[in-house]
């Protein structure tokens, strides 16, 4: 590993930028350790790929910093790219060509790095290797465009939504892969609006909301730092709106009370002391429960605690 | 095959392959080949369409041999007298048959005995066939009964291969397939890239760029042998159009001409988003050119003050400088102003393209 053990392979400092109208990052700072992974949480056009795009230098800033692997874009544009891996959202592959000569193509660019052979099968497509792009499924796709960001031995990985609109099978295969680089010891910079896998695969994450760093910190660290550790959830016979709100805000053991779509969810600390007293307070009420679920609170429900909204509202 | 878990493990354990396979320009290059080989239209307009075309115009154009003429004829006698003359064409049938086939336009002219051993010719004067085959009879007859012709004549007719109007046309067409093959096929690859985003991709790893630009020179050039070799293979066997200049001369300004179009292509896809963008913009640049260039007909019909704006069109300069060299048997230093004209405007559009590209 060439980073010094001490300095950040990644190291972002008030970084901006706006489109015409809309501010896309807005003065972020962000560090990355050599070994982690990284994940920017956030909704869509929270600004996470335009600060990735920034990083992997095929966006410009308007003002701000990135150094990259103890180099910056200005001065190191070619030696960066032999040491980066990068999918992009969404990317975007010649689908005339088959997927062995697609790897082939991005292995010729790299000084080094596994065979294109090997890659295939790193990414389980040995079967699929004499096949066109054009005819793969869009998980298929996302392993392509995954061996392209790996075939030349990247020291640090951009992965950008990789298992966004995949089943849940291609999902974990996915992870595995991400999994097997991490245990390589080398860094990934990784996007999602998926919580469960910012918490399968991050160390560390950063929730962005309107191109700021609202929260960071590792999964754990977050979920604690909103001071309740589940969620309660409810649905009744009456509008939620004619429930007394302030009466359940009173409850033992309830930190907040918000409506969300017809239902009511409760922030609570000491689960054990707010079902019996949430259920006393609805009899007494006199509204009748058609639904009741609880869970521990997750990243979702940190993003809901500090911006009042869900992540994948669209 | 290894355990693919220890491919991270054993980093940077194999170098690039330093073979030819491994060089990005010899594997961007397959991919301009490949894509080109596994889009079935483009193989039509490369190669089948530049020959139906010269098929077509050569069928239209061809000098046909000249022609007999039909004449109904109603004795042995004359009809034997009229056979004696090639361009006549004599069937000898009874008087009633040969007065129909005359009605119908079948024949031109019906030849008939008359009183005294004279010979009544029966035809339409408005018709210029008939007045011919009308000569052409009487003149056999006469000739049948003994006239002698006081001055004697031979025909020497002109038909040699280098002056048809398919020898004209084959490097017309030739040129015009240098032109829409570069700026086509380069065009719209490098748009399409861009618009389905496969140029961002390419760019975000280390891909050396100009082997990128360099890649659609070269997978051009490998076409433009196929290309020349059929059209001109077609010429010379189907229409026997002639190959007089050197055939290196010939290649070297195919290749010049091409590398012309090529950077005229790559001009006009530099910063082009949309195929629409791009293929308005190669209409607006191609179409004065199939205009002007003299590909169908002589670029001399044109008035004199345009002349010089029409020599200084790359597709001009191709074509004259093909025809002088099939046609003439011309060197290359008779093709010195054409290529001159055609290296400018490789070095003109190239350094443009260079300046203008969007990669991002």
């Amino acid at each position: 590993m060439s980073s010094p053990a001490a300095g950040a392979a990644l190291r972002v400092t008030h970084l901006r930028k706006a489109y015409k109208d809309v501010v896309a990052v807005d003065d972020l700072d962000l560090q990355v350790r050599p070994a982690e992974c990284f994940g920017l949480l956030g909704p869509n056009g929270a600004g996470k790929t335009t600060t990735m795009e920034i990083c992997e230098g095929l966006t410009d800033p308007d003002s701000g910093e990135v150094e990259l692997l103890d180099m910056r874009w200005s001065a190191h544009a070619a030696e960066l790219r032999q040491r980066l891996g990068i999918q992009l959202q969404d990317t975007q592959l010649s689908d005339k060509l088959t997927v062995l000569e697609t790897v082939s193509l991005f292995r010729s660019f790299f000084r080094r790095g596994p065979r294109a052979s090997e890659v295939v099968a790193l990414v389980q497509l040995e079967e699929k290797g004499r096949a066109r792009v054009g005819g793969l499924s869009g998980g298929q796709k996302q392993r392509l465009a995954l061996a392209c960001a790996l075939v030349g031995d990247p020291e640090f990985l951009f992965l950008d939504e990789p298992t966004t609109g995949l089943d849940p099978q291609a999902r974990r295969q996915l992870w595995d892969l991400i999994e097997r680089f991490k245990q390589a010891g080398r860094t990934i910079l990784l996007t999602t609006h998926y919580m469960d896998e910012a918490e399968r695969l991050c160390e560390r994450v950063a929730i962005m909301d309107h191109g700021k760093a609202i929260a960071l910190g590792t999964p754990r660290e977050l979920i604690a730092s909103i001071g309740v550790e589940h969620m309660v959830e409810f649905s009744t016979g009456a509008p939620a709106e004619a429930i007394d709100q302030s009466a359940l805000r009173r409850l033992d053991g309830v930190r907040d009370v918000r409506l969300d779509n017809g239902a009511v969810r409760l922030q609570v600390a000491q689960l054990h002391r707010a079902i019996p007293a949430l259920l006393d307070e609805l009899e007494r009420q006199g509204i009748p429960l058609t639904e009741l679920r609880t869970h521990s609170a997750t990243l979702e429900d940190v993003f809901v605690a500090l911006t009042g909204r869900r992540l994948r509202d669209e | 095959m290894s355990d693919p878990a220890n491919i991270f493990a054993a980093r940077g354990s194999d170098a690039r392959l330093a073979t030819l396979a491994g060089h990005p320009l010899w594997q961007l290059t397959l991919v301009r080949f490949r894509e080109f080989a596994r889009e079935p239209e483009a193989l039509f307009w490369a190669f089948v369409f530049p020959v139906l075309l010269a098929l077509g115009l050569g069928i239209a154009f061809r000098n046909r041999p000249a022609e007999t003429l039909q004449v109904a004829v109603v004795t042995p006698e004359l009809t034997r007298a009229l056979r004696q003359e090639k361009m006549l064409d004599a069937r000898q049938m009874p008087a009633q048959a040969a007065e129909e086939a005359l009605r119908t336009g079948k024949v031109a002219l019906m030849a008939a005995p008359g009183p005294h051993g004279s010979v009544v010719y029966r035809y339409d004067d408005a018709n210029p066939e008939a007045r011919t085959a009308r000569m052409l009879a009487d003149a056999a007859v006469q000739r049948a009964a003994g006239r002698a012709d006081p001055v004697s004549s031979t025909d020497r007719l002109v038909r040699e291969p280098g002056s048809r109007y398919i020898d004209f046309l084959i490097p017309g067409l030739l040129g015009l397939n240098l032109m829409g093959s570069a700026i086509w096929g380069i065009g719209f690859a490098i748009v399409d890239a861009r618009r389905k985003r496969l140029l961002k991709r390419l760019i975000a790893a280390p891909m050396p760029r100009h082997y990128y630009l360099l890649s659609f020179l070269f997978a051009r050039l490998g076409l433009l042998v196929v290309e020349v070799a059929v059209l001109l293979g077609f010429g010379c066997l189907v229409f026997g159009v002639p190959l007089r200049g050197s055939l290196a001369a010939l290649a070297a300004l195919c290749l010049l001409g091409s590398l012309s179009f090529c950077a005229l292509g790559l001009l006009i896809a530099s910063r082009a988003r949309t195929i629409e963008a791009a293929s308005g913009i190669m209409n607006v640049v191609m179409m004065p050119m199939w205009i002007f260039s003299g590909v169908f007909f002589s670029a001399q019909r044109f008035p004199g003050i345009l002349q010089p704006a029409i020599k200084a069109l790359p597709l001009t300069a191709v074509v004259d400088a093909l025809r002088v060299n099939m046609l003439q048997g011309g060197g290359l230093a008779r093709t010195g102003p054409q290529m001159g004209v055609l290296a400018a405007w490789l070095a003109v559009c190239f350094g443009l393209a260079l300046k203008l590209f969007r990669w991002k």
